[in-house]
This record gives structure tokens, sequence and C-alpha cells, in this order.
């Protein structure tokens, strides 16, 4: 178990009043994967979501030619998984730690028991969710602009 | 003007003369091509004599006059800059691994005839070409050589606007000489005020008397009631912070549908300064050249940038010319850019008036309920 | 004529080392480096006369005969007195191609030094953060070579550096260098996926969003494309910075560099002079407007 001061800080929990954030504590845990550990693979049933504290994990995903093609790395203070919360509830990608991770694991199946049962609660956290799949949206538009392409390959 | 002297029309023709005797190249105002246009005297016989100027937006035509007046026109399509920061000029030539400078031989040029408006535009070129941290050189020597006999208005045309800029009708420092002619049936006269020593010297080889207090009166009043009877003026109001406030105004649309792009307000207008380079080589490329010439803002390729340009559209050039002219001239050099001379209107194919882009500008701001806050950004 | 403008004419004599503001001052080739596949980095020497020093921040105008002239940030070691200069460019043009094509030898034009500097010296006793996107690490890299040359006037340096791929990261070495240091916290990030590369994959702003700050106590140098440097200033500002502590590096065209061809205006500023640095509470209303 984590306590809550673990999870304050992070955009997903800053909307949740202290009790709601202890509810959530309940279904979080520190865990540890060792370099190379696959954490999902692509297409599998998604559950589980985890905030980063310390190392790098890859996103990947097979391209035959070219082989596995990191897409995006998340390190520290980076939340892992969102495809849990919508259907298809698969994961679109393959995450695998490069180097030692420690994470907060939450258990998506206890979070979404307690969003289903108590909207109060599972309001702020959507939200947050969605900050953090803001952010990334934007980053990952602001590389489809290709910024630093020379005025020559256009 | 205490100690004023008055000259005839055979003195003024008397004081080209001896201009080009010290050694000055005399520009003045000549008719050549249906327009007055500046160019090189040979003689008082080359002024304008009896010929006036009809100036509305979008048109310039020459008209003959009852009397024989030399200085009864306006907002031609030259301004003085032409002389003092030219359209074309060499910079500098390279051979082998050396870089020589173009040296232009040295040459005083004396301007006879020369507005309010164009006085104070002489000035802000002074301010923005020779006040900076790295003046440009040959400017400077060529002002420094100048000899300037200003004319008062006293009969301002369509499209002036010089009073509400505050440049004129009176001439304001900056000559050796200032006169201001009155013609009627007696008499063809030019009261001179003396602005330096240069001035005084060259004055006491002409023929000439004082003036006396009732002609001293009579010209300083033609040229105060000029104030009242300009063409048109711009809103008085602080114009760097409208323009300031306007940046997403409706009106650069407005403007858009009307204005060409051709850039001759730009051309026209006397204290537009934006230069350009360019490069040559002979065929063998050991010989390589620079030279500078006029710019201008409206081109689509003044702001060339990775490729492509950052104003694309009309209504952000025109934006830029009218924004810098007016407004960010004062944060970049102290002052307004526009001296109210009203070439940019006369010469304008389309007719667009800054004074009245300027007055809807306001208009817009007002109904937008903008600008009632003050400024967000720093001043 | 009166006598204020006299001595501006002979001021401008002697200004420019008795020449014209816009006559280039030869300087030889004396290194070459290719940073990638179309960065060059030239170590440039007078063959006479040389210019006022550097400081970073400040940009050159680089002449070749013939071909044209433009406006090159300093690139190189702010504290080299010798009258070098270092200059990173990227051939993405006719002149900027004629400038990567030369080679040790060589003799091009340069006039300078012109513009803002970085303001180092404004930032001692606080924490620097540096971003850079692209080419802009180039600009930027004065700044690490001057405060790592007075390591102790500052508190934490950290540089974040985006490329579009590890083949386009100038500078390499030193950036590895850089990040053995224990005083220097470097993250490396690459915008597209490349085969043999470990390191971070994402927008330079995503390990910028993840940096712990004290943000009174940090000044931000930015530099890098207009649209990274505005991305990268909202998350600083998101992260509590003051706009007036972020400082970005502004580019628009230059003929002259020296405030007489009124080129490079941005508004209010003339880049030339009132930049190429500009504090974000100055230049972010600026940048917000469409074709300004």
């Amino acid at each position: 178990m984590s306590s809550p001061d673990e999870l304050a800080g992070s955009a997903l929990f800053d909307r949740l009043t202290a009790a709601q954030l202890a509810a959530v504590t309940e279904a979080v845990r520190e865990v540890t994967f060792a370099p190379g550990t696959r954490l999902f693979d692509e297409g599998q049933i998604a559950a589980g979501c985890w905030l980063i504290r310390d190392g790098q994990v890859a996103l990947e995903t097979a391209i035959p030619g070219r082989g596995l093609v990191v897409v995006q790395t998340l390190g520290p203070g980076d939340v892992l998984g969102w495809s849990w919360l919508v259907p298809p509830h698969r994961w679109h990608f393959s995450a695998t730690a490069t180097g030692a991770v420690r994470a907060l694991q939450l258990e998506t199946s206890q979070l979404l028991a307690l969003a289903d049962a108590d909207p109060a609660l599972g309001y702020p956290l959507a939200l947050g969710l969605f900050e953090v799949l803001l952010a990334r949206l934007q980053s990952t538009r602001s590389r489809l602009l290709d910024l630093y392409g020379s005025p020559r390959e256009r | 003007m205490t100690g004023a002297a008055v000259l005839s029309r055979a003195g003024l023709d008397e004081l080209i003369a001896a201009l080009i005797a010290e050694g000055y190249r005399v520009i003045g105002p000549t008719v050549r091509d249906d327009a007055i246009v500046l160019a090189e005297l040979g003689s008082g016989a080359q002024l304008p004599s009896g010929w006036g100027v009809d100036s509305a937006p979008g048109r310039y035509r020459l008209r003959r006059r009852a009397d024989e007046a030399v200085f009864g026109h306006s907002a031609g399509s030259q301004s003085w800059k032409e002389f003092l920061h030219p359209s074309q000029q060499l910079l500098w030539s390279a051979d082998g691994d050396g870089f020589s400078p173009a040296r232009d031989e040295p040459v005083r040029i004396a301007f006879l005839g020369v507005r309010a408006c164009d006085l104070a535009a002489i000035a802000k070129l002074g301010v923005v070409l020779g006040g900076g941290a790295h003046p440009d050189a040959a400017f400077a020597r060529r002002r420094a050589g100048l000899f300037v006999v200003a004319a008062g208005c006293t009969e301002p045309g369509g499209v002036c606007f010089c009073a509400s800029m505050g440049t004129g009708p009176r001439p304001g420092p900056g000559y050796d000489l200032a006169l201001t002619e009155r013609t009627d049936a007696q008499d063809h006269r030019f009261v001179v005020d003396v602005g330096s020593p240069a001035g005084e010297r060259v004055l006491s080889g002409l023929t000439r008397r004082s003036a006396n207090g009732a002609e001293i009166d009579d010209a300083r009043g033609a040229v105060e009631d000029a104030a009242a009877q300009m063409g048109r003026e711009m809103p008085a109001i602080d114009l760097r912070q409208l323009l300031a406030d306007s940046r997403e105004s409706p009106l650069w649309a407005n403007v858009a549908d009307r204005c060409l792009a051709c850039g001759n307000c730009t051309m026209v207008c006397p204290t537009c300064f934006c230069t350009t380079t360019q490069d040559s080589t002979d065929l063998t490329g050991e010989h390589a050249e620079r030279s500078q010439h006029w710019a201008s803002c409206f081109d689509v390729d003044f702001s060339y940038l990775h490729g492509g340009s950052v104003r694309v559209s009309g209504a952000s050039r025109y934006r830029q010319w009218i924004t810098h002219k007016l407004s960010t001239w004062h944060d970049q050099f102290g002052s307004s850019g526009c001296v109210g001379c009203g070439r940019c209107i006369a010469w304008c194919p389309v007719g667009i008036d800054i004074t009245a882009e300027a007055r809807r500008l306001a208009e817009l701001r007002e109904a937008s309920g903008a600008g009632e806050e003050g400024p967000d950004e720093q001043s | 004529m009166s006598a204020d403008i006299q001595s501006t004419a002979a001021a401008a004599v002697e200004h420019d080392g008795g020449g014209e503001t816009m006559l280039p001052v030869p300087h030889r080739v004396t290194g070459r480096r290719e940073e990638s596949h179309d960065c060059v980095t030239l170590r440039l020497e007078p063959c006479g006369r040389a210019l006022p020093p550097f400081a970073p921040g400040q940009f050159a105008m680089l002449a070749r005969p013939g071909v044209g002239e433009i406006a090159i940030s300093i690139s190189g070691d702010p504290s080299a007195r010798d009258g070098s200069l270092t200059n990173t460019i990227r051939d993405v043009g006719a002149v900027s191609r004629a400038l990567c094509r030369t080679r040790p030898g060589h003799v091009i034009g340069v006039r300078g030094p012109y513009g803002t500097s970085w303001g180092l010296d404004t930032a001692v006793g606080r924490d620097l953060v540096i971003v850079a996107g692209g080419v802009g690490l180039a600009p930027v890299r004065p700044i690490l070579l001057g405060a790592l040359a007075a390591r102790d006037a500052y508190r934490r340096i950290v540089l974040v550096a985006g490329a579009r791929s590890p083949a386009e990261l100038l500078f390499r070495d030193q950036l590895a260098d850089w990040a053995a240091r224990p005083d220097v916290a470097v993250e490396l990030t690459i915008d597209q996926p490349a085969a043999g590369w470990d390191g971070a994959v994402g927008f330079v702003t995503e390990p910028l969003a993840q940096l712990r700050l004290a943000p009174a106590q940090t000044v931000a140098f930015v530099c890098g494309p207009e649209p990274m440097m505005r991305f990268s200033a909202s998350v600083l500002l998101s992260k509590g910075m003051a706009a007036g502590d972020i400082r970005v590096s502004l580019e628009r065209n230059m003929k002259c560099g020296a405030g007489l061809c009124g080129h490079c205006q941005l508004g209010p500023l003339l880049l030339c002079r009132d930049g190429p640095v500009v504090d974000y509470a100055r230049a972010q209303a600026l940048l917000d407007v469409r074709e300004l």
C-alpha cells in the first residue's frame, strides 16, 4: 500500500478531496520492474495504470522491416496506460521497462468500481486522466509538425 | 524673426547661382513629365513658376496658377530622401580576400524649397539612419554637407495634414534659410528667416533688404492660416496606442480588399527607409559587389524566413506599414514616423487615405469596447 | 549643418573601426566540423582587425561575397578573447549552403557583434534551465560554456534538448561530457522513433514538464523553432515561472543586423537591436499575433 502523499502532486489526483484520495490509495501499490520487463503487450486486455517514479518505459510496436519501434518513452512523473478506461479496453502498444523502473501501480478494476459507485469521485478522476492525456496529445501533435525539419524538405 | 530679410524673385535666382558657385548641387522643384519633380537646378529659371497642383486620394494633376509663385505646389511623387538615402547605392566590392567600401565622392548638396513636413522627415531619417548604435556613415556624410532652404507653406494641398501631425506648416529647426513666398499684384518676394551661421553667410552675399514688421507679420500669418486650411487631418488621439490596440481589428481585411500592395506609398513616403541588399559577381567570380536599394514592407519577400514569408496576406502587410508609421516608430525611434505630407494618399492608385483608416480604426475600437481597460503590453 | 550631425558623421567613422557599418571584416575559416548532415560549425579568425567580443546570444552577419549575407548566432565559448568566432550554420538556403561549404583557409566577411545577449550575468546565484530544440542548441551552447566556466556562480544547471533524430543532435560529444558531470542535468529527447536509440522519445516539452523547479529561483533560456519556444514557455509558465524570467531568442529576416534596413521588426521590436534575446513578458503577446 502507498500513502496519499505519494499520490499528491500528480495531475491525476489533484482534484480529489482528502477522503477521495484516501479511498483511491487503497487501490495503489508500489511496484518495481527489472530492466527489459514487458509490462503489457499490444492487443491484450487492458488493465492497470502506472504512475512512474523512476526509470523509463518504452511504448513500442512491431513493424515488419523496421523491427520493434519505440514511438514514445515515459519517465518519472508520467502516467502509463489509459486504454483500461474506455472500450475496446485493449492495449494499443506494448510497454517495456528499458531500465529498472519503480512505479505506483493502480488497480484499475478497483478504481473503476470506486468510480461507478461514486460519480463524485469518478468525475475528478476522469478529469485528471483527461488532463494527462491532453498534454500527451499536444506533445504528439507538436512532433507531427516536424518543427526541426529543414525548409529544403518542404 | 528679428533681422529677417526679403529677397525678390531675382534674389532667389541669385541664391541658386551663389550656391552653385560655391560648389553645391542645388536640388529643387521643376516641372517634368506633367508633374513637379525634384531635380538638379541649373538656375532659377527652371523653378515651376506659376504651377500649382490638385491633389486628392489617388489623384495628382498640375494646374496653371494665376500668379508666378514657384512654391505653390505640394506632394510631388518624390521626397528629398532620394538624395540623402539613394534608391540604389554600392556598399562594397570584394576582390580576393579584401572588402573595399564604395567611396562616394564628397558632394555638397543644397535643397531648395523643403516644406515643413519634409524638413521633419529629414530629421526623422536622421534619427533612424544616423542616431543608432551603428550609423549609416554615407547618409551622415551627405547630411553633414547639406544646405537647406526651407519653404513655409501658405497653401496646403488637398492631401496635406502636417498640422495635425505637429510638423508644420511652419518649418521646424534644421534649415539654414527659410523662405516664405508672398506674391500679389505689386510684388513677388520671399521673406527670409536665417536658421544657421552658414545660412547667414550665404544670405549676406545676396541682394536683399530688411523685412519690415508688416511683412514679417504677413509672412508668419500666412503660414499660420495655412494650418487651418489643411486638406485633411489625423484624429487627435494617441495613435500609438490605437494601432497597438488594433492588431486584430476587422479593418485589416477591409483594407486588404482595396490595397494592391503595390508599395507606392513606401516609395513616395519621405520617412520610409527600409532597404535590401543585392550581391553580384563578375563572370570569373573573383570580383563581387554588394549594393543596397530601397525595399518595401509590402513585398511578400520582405519578411522571408525559413522557406516562406511571415507576412503573406495583404492585410498583414498593410497593417505592418501603417502600424510602423504611426505606432511602433515611437517604440523604435522615439517619435511618429508620419509627417503629414499626404503623398501616400495622392499616390495610392486606389486612393487609400491613412487619416481615414486611422479614423476608422478608432471607430472600430470604440465599437468593440476595446482600449477602455488600458494597455496590457509594455510600452 | 548643425554640429550634432557633424559629430554623428565623425562617430560613424570611428564606431565601425574606421569603416562603414555595412562593410564586412575579413575572417579566415580555421576550423570546420560537420555536426550533422546539414549543420556545420565554423571557427573563424580575423585576417587583420578583430571585432569586439561577442556575448552569448549575440549574432554576426556572415557574408560570402557574391552570394549573400545572413545572421548567425555565435555558438562557441564566450570567454575566448583572441578574436576568434564560432558559428554553427544550417544549410537551408543559398547563403547558408555557401557558408557550410567553406573550407579552412577560405575568407568570409563578418560584421558584429549585434543584438542582445542571454544575460548570463543577471542569472548569477539562480537555477539555469536551458531548453533547446533542433539547431536552437547552437545559440544556447555559449550559455552552458559560460556557466560551466564559473560553475559555482550558479545553482542548478539543467539542459533539456530535443531534436528530430539522434543523428540531428548537435555537439554530441559535448552533450555526453555534460551529461557525465554530476553538476549538470542533461535531458535529451527525440521526436521520431530511431533504431539504436535507447534514450527518451517525445517532444521537448515532455521532459520539461516533469522537471521540478523552484520557479522564483529559476531563469529559463529557450531557443528553437518559434512554436517550440511558445509550447516550452507555456509549460514553464504553468510551473509558476514569471514570464520575465523566461528568455527566448527570436528571428526575423535581417539584411543589415544594425538597425538600418527595417526588416527584422516584430511589432515594436527591432530584433537586431531589441533582440534576438527577448524576455517572454515582452515577447508573448507579439508571438500570439498571426503574421506580425
